[in-house]
């Protein structure tokens, strides 16, 4: 909805403009350097990595893929054969048979259940537009930077899935009144049987909240088996790390989780944008959970050239975190001046939310463009980056550097 | 009770969407990984340790860490998953980090 048509770009005068609103995101991706701090951010493509398209290749074993920027723009909605793919340990399913495959509900329940996938698919379907991200989306900009995977901004995709309550799913059955936690657990094993199990844990409030679904299509096809294939929990609005993939087993729990990978992994400083400073002391930690807000500019990438003392159109989208899209702000100065960005289609609150701004550019020069997001709770992105040391959660303000000639 | 009324929004009736999809049996072939670490020091033990759980590419792609960040992402390689690393190993898998992946 967002790309300029060829007559209003006539009208608008010029075919200069329509060159700077053809960037080089346009053209098929190339191989990424990321310009991360201090370097080592060159990444290549991958094409070899099954069901998927052309990659982002941030490590082979266990897959780590990321999205391509150039995939986030002009579509809401990320394809899946681009959709990013992240996996904890080597030992991954490579092989699904589907008459075979169950879903297990056991420990505090009135009756252990061992669901097929036609137990699943009888289910009342429902659907939820919502964005998939890494907890450690963009961690290759941390300044000081910090271990761990080395993304650029390309950790997170948007889908439609479509599945079945998490809720419903729990009644078939019984969930005893002793419990305080649902802990979800996929194929993936560890590569040393004595490591730590991938499990992650909801409160069973959350877990009871109708937009917690067991997704088995996604943008209205199966899912990939990167992705999850056959069957993966959606928890909209919140990180990835609870989004199990080829979910196989729930168990209900009569106590909080204290497995390693809600205690000890993915914890954040429980401050204002989990921020704090390196080193330091008497943080309390807590287990990472909501997302916040973001935005990016899609149609212009860093160093294009744009049209001094013109009109340009810019386009790109934005997330609430865990709600929706209030306002989306353009800026053409490096962030002096704001312009309210025009919101595209609303797909509901946990969505990729497409935007345009038509912003009238400086004198030739250099200028960075900046967007900013504020979502439905008020919440708007800042102007200084967080810090944590596992690098969770960026959602500083995206500056895009262009020149203007 | 907010988020029960958004999530009445954002979920919408399925009936629009294909039904339950026809799951087929999937077989995925991952590609082969045969990249060893880059010349340095101890390199050898580095590929018969490391190796065996990830590519080298996790360890190529992260920034310039010091000693002690190495230190502890080799210990807990081996204290939380698990990997049967020596103590002998593990100080020679620490030098070579230090020595081809440290900031001068």
């Amino acid at each position: 909805m967002s790309a300029p048509s060829r007559r209003s770009v006539l009208a608008q005068g010029g075919g200069a403009l329509a060159l700077a609103a053809t960037p080089a995101f346009a053209a098929p991706p190339t191989a990424p350097d990321f310009s991360f701090p201090g370097g080592n951010g060159a990444r290549s493509l991958t094409k070899d990595f099954p069901q998927k398209g052309t990659m982002v290749l941030q490590r082979s074993r266990p897959p780590l893929l990321e999205t391509p920027f150039t995939d986030f723009d002009n579509q809401v909605f990320t394809p899946n054969d681009k959709f990013f793919v992240r996996w904890h340990w080597s030992v991954i399913p490579t092989q699904i048979d589907p008459a075979s495959y169950r879903l297990k509900l056991h420990g505090a329940v009135e009756r252990e259940v061992s669901l097929s996938l036609s137990d699943l698919t009888s289910l009342k379907s429902v659907a939820v537009a919502a964005v998939n991200q890494c907890s450690g989306n963009s961690r290759g900009f941390f300044e000081p930077r910090v271990p761990g995977a080395q993304w650029g901004n390309g950790g997170m995709g948007n889908a439609r899935w479509t599945g079945v309550r998490l809720s419903d799913v729990l009644d078939k059955a019984g969930v005893k009144s002793s419990a305080v936690a649902a802990r979800f657990t996929g194929l993936d094993e560890p590569t040393v049987s004595e490591g730590p199990a991938f499990k992650k844990s909801l409160s069973i409030e959350h877990a009871r909240q109708s937009d917690v679904i067991i997704a088995y299509a996604m943008n209205g096809k199966p899912l990939p088996l990167l992705n999850g294939y056959p069957v993966r929990l959606i928890v909209p609005g919140w990180y990835s790390t609870y989004w199990i993939k080829t979910l196989s087993d729930i168990e209900l729990l009569e106590a909080p989780d204290d497995n390693y990978w809600m205690k000890t992994a993915y914890l954040i400083p429980d401050t204002p944008r989990a921020d704090m400073k390196p080193g330091q002391a008497g943080v309390t930690m807590v287990p990472i959970n909501r997302m916040v807000p973001r935005s990016f500019i899609t149609s212009v990438g860093p160093d294009a050239k744009l049209k001094a003392n013109a009109a340009a159109t810019l386009r790109g989208m934005a997330f609430g975190g865990d709600c929706g899209v209030a306002k989306v702000e353009v800026s053409g100065d490096g962030g002096q001046a704001w312009h309210d960005a025009k919101l595209g289609k609303d797909e509901g609150p946990y969505s990729f939310r497409p935007w345009t701004a038509r912003i009238t550019m400086g004198a030739a020069g250099q200028t960075t463009l900046a967007v900013r997001c504020t979502n439905t709770k008020g919440e708007v992105q800042p102007d200084m980056p967080n810090w944590n040391p596992s690098g969770f959660m960026r959602n500083v303000i995206e500056r895009t550097p262009v020149t203007l000639t | 009770m907010k988020i029960v009324a958004v999530a009445g929004y954002a979920l919408l009736a399925a009936t629009l969407m294909a039904a339950a999809p026809a799951f087929k049996p999937v077989t995925a072939e991952l590609p082969p990984d045969a990249t060893n670490f880059p010349e340095g020091p101890n390199v050898k033990t580095v590929n018969q340790n490391c190796l065996a759980c990830h590519s080298a590419d996790m360890v190529l792609d992260q920034p310039l860490l010091p000693k002690a960040t190495w230190t502890a992402e080799v210990t807990k390689m081996r204290n939380v998953y698990k990997a049967p690393v020596t103590d002998a190993d593990a100080a020679l898998i620490v030098d070579y980090l230090t020595a081809t992946h440290a900031p001068p």
